[in-house]
């Protein structure tokens, strides 16, 4: 019982405003730290998909099938004992790969052992409809509601075999359901589209661009998966009549806007998925515009709390924090930024910057694209994210890191140009003390 | 429901429904507990002290202060612009001879803690002169040893809590009884008399501890140029540790015809400091409606911007009959 992780919430904010104001921003950072010791790893039930892409592209080259099946093979070895689980087959349609008659087979020596004698077997030889593998993910998924819920997606292509507002309508039904971590494998994907799912499926997304890491990847994403301990986690918001919100970003371990995700459960209260929870910490930007008050008084402009949902429908309060606001007609006070929200503004800016330069620069648009992406070198030197930085330096050439100052590469690989994309959301930490 | 409590000031048994003590007709604390906000009225209130629908904090017990007793009232507001209530006020009624004490402290904002010394210094200023005229002392003798108690007890909070900065405050005091009217300073707060007739002369009773009120004096400048100066309400005496030697200022008057004595912090006095002004603004209502009276001076200094904190207190004179503890209805 006692296995569930231990929730802390931190909020970091200036809560002065000066006479008048009314936008009011905090950082609130979730850390949830394991109850002592070394923790039996997910005692928690647990359920999980993976989904393998089997259109015809995945022979080309060769490499791309064959890594496929190690890597699913290696995520099956990763399952505990007790494990319940399936393998789709992803093409214009979704098939049962294990068990094949359907349903989630239960992990141990032998269910692992067929599902990897299944996999070896698979061939590649058909279209791409994403939306069509994970509903029938959801259909796996369902009566699992006491298990936390995972699949792992890998594709290699465009989603060209339904369309687009089919797959809108897939993610919006399937969304909170289960968490989807995404992994595109190559460069004949797209990454706006995967990135979509992941999104709203509240998963990561990354790219292989080399097929041989995909057996590693499949391992650590099992692997972390296994190690969560609670699902169903909603980040509950309550706000002061009259209040505006703004926005709700995650925005660490990466950029992820929730805005439009609130689940109203009251006029004042709002739930914001945010899936499983191991032992992990991740940070949130919350902006709320209130009414003004006067001079000295204190507002309470939001209540963070962290809320585990059980399949009963009761709700147990994980840890909360206080976001305030407080007018002052001292504008040393009301004029400062608090260092980690602007830290953070700066990384959801940047992810911004790249991606549409990125856009740019696919379109021809070179100006624009050295532009955004010169500002995107500047903030991330600023901020001292190294990995993005470096990430950046392979599609153009840096003059100036400082005032981002840069001139695009002429030659830039595919997969450079990918990788930069799909990680722009990541951000870097920073001290909060 | 019916737990009885003593009464602070003589002892007496008093129902927890009493407003005042049947006794000695002493205030029984400040008015009753706002329930629910404050600002919207919602009754639900958080864990945290939130209002549970517009997230106001319930505001700080001296954010404002409404006082009604007897032939006295007062109030004391935060205003629009402080973020805490540094001004203090104490009433008392003088059980048997109906004599009124009104006790404000103004803090100095630059001070540290200037709420804890305002409100050491009226509770200390007003234990005293209550004990010492219930002695049977006289009002102007009662007054300086308040004063002194009042210095002693603000110079004492650096004990508790040193500092470079030691919490400073104002005081003004004012008894009120059936002939005379007695009033005691240090600083800038003020007791004015403002005549019921509109004919005889109001005025205002102290002479400010400040910077432009001493120039004045010294005739170095005049009034108009003196308060323009930036250093107009620079203390040049207080109450603290760092006060030197403190020297009461005290003044009585005996007022020939009824009236009423106003004591107020500079809250209010930036405001409407001209003794006729005040009395055209607070008369007649103030003889016979003290609280209303101070409500209304109160929204005033508010409505022109409530940049400090405002204190007022009203007592008509003559004061009005000890209560003989059977109006209750």
């Amino acid at each position: 019982m006692s296995t569930s992780p231990e929730f802390r919430v931190d909020v970091y904010q200036n809560e002065y405003l000066p006479v008048g104001g009314r936008e009011v921003n905090a950082i609130v950072t979730v850390a949830a730290t394991g109850s002592g010791g070394a923790q039996a790893q997910g005692a928690a039930p647990a359920a999980e998909v993976i989904i393998v892409d089997c259109s015809g592209s995945m022979n080309y080259p060769p490499t791309k099938l064959r890594e496929a099946k190690r890597a699913t093979a290696a995520a099956i070895d990763t399952l505990r004992d007790g494990v319940r689980f399936a393998v789709i087959a992803g093409t214009e349609r979704a098939g049962m790969v294990y068990p094949r008659e359907g349903g989630l087979a239960v992990a141990d020596a032998r269910t692992r052992q067929r599902a990897k004698s299944s996999v070896a077997q698979l061939v590649a030889d058909g279209g791409t409809a994403i939306g069509r593998w994970l509903s029938l993910a959801d259909e796996l998924f369902r009566g699992q509601d006491d298990a936390i819920r995972h699949a792992i997606l890998l594709t290699d292509g465009r989603n060209e075999h339904e369309s687009p507002a089919a797959l809108e309508q897939t993610l919006a039904a399937c969304h909170g359901r289960f968490v989807v971590d995404c992994r595109g494998v190559g460069t004949d994907w797209v990454v706006d589209e995967l990135r979509k799912v992941a999104n709203a499926m509240l998963g990561t997304v990354d790219i292989v661009a080399d097929p041989v890491g995909l057996e590693a990847d499949f391992q650590a994403m099992t692997a972390t998966a296994m190690g969560k301990s609670v699902g169903d986690v909603r980040l509950r918001l309550w706000t002061p009549q009259g209040a505006t919100i703004r926005f709700v970003k995650q925005a660490e371990p990466t950029v992820l806007d929730l805005t439009g995700r609130r689940i109203a459960t009251s006029a004042q209260v709002g739930d914001y998925p945010t899936g499983a929870w191991g032992t992990e910490s991740r940070d949130y930007h919350v902006c709320v515009e209130v009414n003004p008050a006067k001079v000295g008084d204190v507002m309470l402009a939001g209540r963070v709390s962290l809320v585990s949902v059980s399949p009963d429908g009761r709700d147990e309060v994980l840890g909360q924090g206080l976001v305030k606001a407080t007018w002052t007609e001292d504008t040393a006070r009301s004029t400062k930024i608090h260092p980690v929200v602007a830290h953070y503004t700066g990384q959801a800016e940047l992810a911004e910057a790249i991606q549409e330069g990125l856009e740019a620069r696919r379109v021809g648009d070179l100006d624009t694209a050295t532009a955004k992406l010169g500002r995107a070198v500047a903030l991330a030197a600023r901020s001292g994210n190294t990995d993005t930085a470096t990430l950046l330096a392979k599609v153009v050439d840096v003059d100036d890191p400082v005032t981002g100052r840069v001139r695009l590469k002429t030659k830039v690989s595919q997969a450079d140009a990918m990788t930069l994309d799909t990680r722009s959301t990541k951000t870097s930490r920073v001290r909060k003390s | 429901m019916t737990t009885n409590l003593p009464c602070p000031d003589c002892g007496t048994d008093v129902s927890p429904d009493d407003q005042f003590c049947e006794a000695c007709g002493g205030g029984l604390g400040v008015q009753a507990p706002v329930d629910g906000c404050a600002a919207c009225g919602a009754t639900e209130i958080d864990q945290d002290g939130f209002c549970a629908r517009c997230g106001f904090r319930r505001p700080a017990a001296r954010d404002r202060i409404d006082l009604d007793l007897p032939g006295v009232a007062g109030v004391s507001d935060r205003g629009l612009r402080h973020e805490h209530n540094e001004d203090a006020i104490a009433v008392r009624r003088v059980d048997g001879c109906g004599e009124v004490v009104v006790v404000v402290s103004d803090g100095v904002s630059t001070s540290d803690n200037p709420e804890d010394a305002s409100a050491a210094a009226v509770e200390a200023a007003a234990d005293t002169l209550v004990a010492a005229l219930r002695e049977g002392d006289d009002p102007a003798r009662a007054t300086r040893s308040a004063v002194v108690a009042a210095a002693s007890a603000v110079a004492e909070l650096v004990r508790d809590k040193p500092s470079d900065n030691a919490p400073a405050c104002t005081i003004v005091s004012a008894v009120v009884s059936a002939d005379r009217v007695t009033v005691g300073w240090v600083g800038d707060s003020r007791a004015y008399w403002l005549d019921r007739d509109p004919d005889a002369p109001s005025s205002c009773l102290t002479i400010d501890d400040s910077w432009a009120t001493q120039m004045v004096a010294a005739g170095l400048a005049d009034e108009e140029t003196a308060f323009a100066d930036s250093r107009a309400h620079a203390l040049t005496a207080w109450l603290g540790a760092d006060a030197g030697e403190v020297r009461p200022h005290t003044i009585t008057v005996r007022p020939t015809g009824p009236g009423v004595v106003l004591v107020c912090s500079d809250g209010l006095w930036n405001y409407l400091w001209d003794a006729d002004s005040l009395a055209a603004q607070t008369l007649p209502l103030a003889m016979t409606a003290p609280l209303a009276s101070a409500r209304a001076l109160t929204r005033f200094a508010l409505e022109r911007g409530g940049h400090d904190n405002i204190t007022v207190a009203v007592v008509p004179f003559p004061p009005r009959p000890a209560s003989t503890g059977s109006t209750q209805e």
